[in-house]
């Protein structure tokens, strides 16, 4: 078949790198080489220990594999019940707190000093780890799951409210200028103008947060804010394992099924 | 070159696209399909190259029976038949010439093809065709900062750049502008006649398809009904293919040696 | 909205009569649920210390204002533990993840068998929170950095591979079919028709992930798997609040510095 038989001269062609400039490029590349040399080394690994765990994690893997539902059943029964508890509740008060967070965060509806407060809230939800909220929920409150349902209200107020003022900033500014129009006051406007817009969306996200809310009330439990995770932290400080995967079960089957049924929900949404 | 025998296909839904079509297409010569949507020539040109698999007949170029391959055997003969399409199906995030270089892959092995290190026969071939098809100021350009128009024409060497012997056009007009849907065609047929090939090209625009091919096929719910030359359409058979419908319009337009823009479809 | 029309006039409401039976028995429902869950958790509160909060807050910040400042120079190393398992984690995960996804996308997987498989790795992965991850990999390995590494990237490899399978199913198949159409082998179709297409959506998913887990890895040491969790946890045991307090101060720091780096990446690659 016709051969291009090439008459222009000899040009070559090589892709053209990510990073023009050479001297950033190869920069990036030795700075980040440096940075993994210098991170993996400073990882001691006892070989001896992991070889001793590697059997216990067969032990591990084969009690998993016949879990122990009844031994323990009545702690197993108060954590998930707690659990699940704890979810309906700190979703609820999450939301209920979220909505007027979430307004107040919002900069084209509320003056200055309100939306620095509630950003300041919502940051300090964001930037702390559960388990970090709960710590000083405990203190407060002392053990139990009060402690754990303040902690997770408390965290669904920094990604509901952030996600709500996002909306609310980018919503259409046309009617909120017209139901301003007829006079209506600060509160009208909100419901007429603003929340009609949103809230298809902030039921979603609360859906979604329901999710996470679940996922969450199964550690809190390690710093005593009740739920499964201080009786998981106790199989495993007694080698019980084969409860252990019981309850590992248990969560995963829970996570599962409010998943499943929280994506029907945000289908239906939409 | 390319025969096709008693071709059927039929799709799991129970659609029958293809009931029992026989074609023969000669060394060099260009054939334009049309046909009504639905009436199967994209699943026609697609069983050649078994991007569709037919469901029974026989297909063969020059003397392998590509329904009958293996896999392996299979992409050997699909670097042979170079594909145009109706949205260019360029690969966007990737600069021209690297969808260009991306006709060699069947000649070149995985590593060769992950580190862009082509052969530079084949890099002096992309140049050559970049050149013919206008395009040596866009070289390292993304595909989805060019026009309709330059898109095809990235489409055009990436098909040409396989040095096929067949070449397979999907509405390759469909979705330009008039003036540039007859550029777009022009090179095609200047092209194939340049290296000779055979080419087959699916086209819904009729007068466009009389203005640059000698032999034109009609397809109507799965079977030909039409084969001969463009001036053999009269209105009669026109509304075989497609239907009854007042063609003299269009066939007047047609008739000129500029037939008026407006007046496709 | 339907109009009625009663003895003098039009009645407009704002929903139909079954709709709104529908709405007032979901709106009683969720009511009486989020009650009697509310009611277990009161059940399980001893009112006496949680009345006591306010006074318990007092004390709580008395403590931790003014932090302990230098106890900064014992935090360095922890601090540059917690950076090690969160980047080594996502790395980790990433390498195992990406490929995964491309095993769980309907278009791309090589059999539905292989396909469900996948889907239940990533499932289980992302059921089982970061700490519960870390409680198992701890009790083989034993307490340290390496266990926070395998932890967190056992929980991000079902994070990353679910939205990276996801949007491997959203490319679109003209790319594809044009360069099988060329004769190249499956892998060749899947690096220059694929892979250029979901790259970007990838990177922004694993600096998210990277971001989540800087938080994430600041707790792990609560239960043995290195990182600055592990000063927190003996800060706490030994009622060091002003310790508590700098640890604190500090995760405040590292998580809005890598919020900024990975919205600043983020931006760049979009």
């Amino acid at each position: 078949m016709a051969e291009i038989t090439s008459p222009s001269p000899y040009r070559r062609w090589r892709k053209p790198p990510l990073i023009k400039n050479p001297w950033l490029r190869w920069g990036v590349v030795i700075g980040a080489l440096v940075y993994l040399a210098l991170a993996i080394s400073s990882v001691s690994v006892d070989s001896a220990r992991i070889a001793r765990g590697l059997e216990r994690g067969g032990r591990m893997i084969a009690a998993f594999l016949q879990p122990d539902f009844v031994s323990r059943w009545d702690d197993i029964q108060i954590g998930v019940l707690e659990s699940l508890t704890m979810t309906v509740v700190s979703t609820i008060a999450g939301v209920l707190l979220s909505v007027p967070i979430g307004l107040g965060a919002a900069r084209n509806i509320v003056p200055t000093p309100i939306y620095l407060i509630c950003r300041g809230i919502i940051t300090l939800s964001r930037t702390f780890q559960e388990v970090v909220i709960a710590i000083v929920f405990v203190v407060m409150f002392g053990f139990g799951p009060l402690a754990g349902v303040c902690t997770l209200a408390f965290a669904t107020i920094g990604f509901l409210a952030k996600l709500l003022a996002e909306d609310i900033e980018e919503i259409d500014p046309a009617p909120l200028e017209a139901i301003r129009a007829t006079g209506a006051g600060w509160l009208k406007t909100i419901t007429y103008a603003v929340m009609p817009q949103v809230s298809a969306r902030l039921v979603g996200l609360s859906v979604y947060r329901f999710d996470i809310n679940l996922r969450e009330s199964a550690i809190v439990g390690i710093v005593g804010a009740g739920g499964i995770g201080s009786t998981l932290q106790t199989t495993f400080n007694r080698y019980d394992y084969d409860v252990a995967g019981a309850i590992l079960i248990i969560i995963i089957t829970l996570v599962m099924m409010t998943e499943l049924v929280s994506a029907q929900i945000r289908k239906r949404l939409q | 070159m390319l025969r096709i025998e008693q071709l059927v296909k039929r799709y799991p839904t129970g659609d029958t696209a293809l009931r029992g079509v026989s074609l023969s297409v000669a060394e060099g010569q260009v054939v334009a399909l049309i046909g009504p949507s639905g009436a199967g020539k994209s699943t026609l040109i697609r069983c050649v190259n078994r991007l569709v698999e037919p469901t029974s007949g026989k297909i063969w170029l020059r003397d392998t029976e590509i329904t009958a391959l293996h896999p392996r055997q299979l992409r050997r003969i699909r670097r042979r038949i170079g594909m145009i399409f109706q949205e260019y199906a360029l690969v966007e995030r990737l600069s021209v010439m690297e969808n260009v270089l991306s006709g060699r892959l069947g000649y070149v092995n995985f590593w060769q093809s992950w580190f862009r290190r082509f052969p530079q026969t084949d890099i002096d071939q992309a140049f050559t065709l970049l050149d013919r098809v206008g395009l040596s100021d866009f070289i390292d350009k993304r595909a989805d900062e060019l026009s309709g128009g330059q898109r095809q024409r990235v489409g055009i060497a990436r098909a040409l750049i396989q040095s096929p012997d067949l070449l397979l056009v999907d509405e390759p007009t469909a979705s330009l502008d008039p003036k540039t849907s007859r550029q777009i065609m022009r090179l095609i047929t200047e092209l194939a006649r340049e290296r000779g090939l055979a080419v087959i090209i699916n086209i819904h625009d009729v007068p466009l398809a009389q203005m640059f091919v000698q032999r034109i096929v009609g397809l109507r719910a799965g079977e030909i009904v039409y084969d001969g030359p463009p001036d053999g359409l009269t209105p009669d058979r026109l509304s075989e293919i497609y239907g009854a419908e007042d063609w003299g319009a269009s066939q007047a337009t047609t008739a000129e040696q500029e037939p008026s823009l407006t007046a496709q479809e | 909205m339907p109009v009625r029309i009663a003895n003098n006039g039009k009645i407009w409401q704002r929903y139909d009569t079954t709709t709104r039976l529908r709405l007032w028995g979901g709106w009683l429902g969720g009511t009486v649920i989020t009650l009697i869950c509310w009611q277990l958790i009161a059940n399980r509160t001893r009112w006496e210390f949680a009345a006591d909060a306010p006074r318990q807050l007092a004390i709580f910040l008395q403590r931790v204002f003014p932090p302990d400042w230098s106890y900064i120079n014992q935090l360095w190393q922890p601090l540059w533990d917690t950076l090690t398992i969160a980047t080594l984690g996502t790395l980790l995960a990433v390498i195992i993840a990406l490929p995964l996804s491309f095993l769980a996308a309907r278009n791309t997987t090589p059999h539905p068998v292989i396909r469900y498989l996948t889907l239940l790795i990533i499932v289980v992965s992302r059921s089982v929170n970061s700490l519960i991850w870390a409680l198992i990999i701890v009790a083989i390995t034993g307490p340290g950095v390496l266990a926070g590494i395998i932890a967190i990237a056992l929980r991000s490899i079902g994070f990353i591979g679910k939205l990276a399978f996801e949007s491997v199913e959203e490319t679109s198949r003209e790319p594809v079919e044009a360069i099988t159409a060329t004769g190249a082998s499956r892998l060749q179709v899947l690096s220059y028709s694929i892979l250029p297409q979901v790259m970007p959506s990838f990177a922004g998913i694993s600096i998210f992930r990277w971001d989540i887990n800087i938080r994430e890895a600041t707790v792990i040491g609560l239960v043995g798997a290195g990182g600055i969790g592990l000063n927190l946890n003996a800060t706490v045991n030994l009622l060091r609040w002003d310790q508590a307090g700098m640890i604190f101060v500090v995760i405040f720091g590292l998580v809005l510095i890598s919020e900024a780096i990975s919205a600043r990446v983020r931006q760049a690659i979009i």
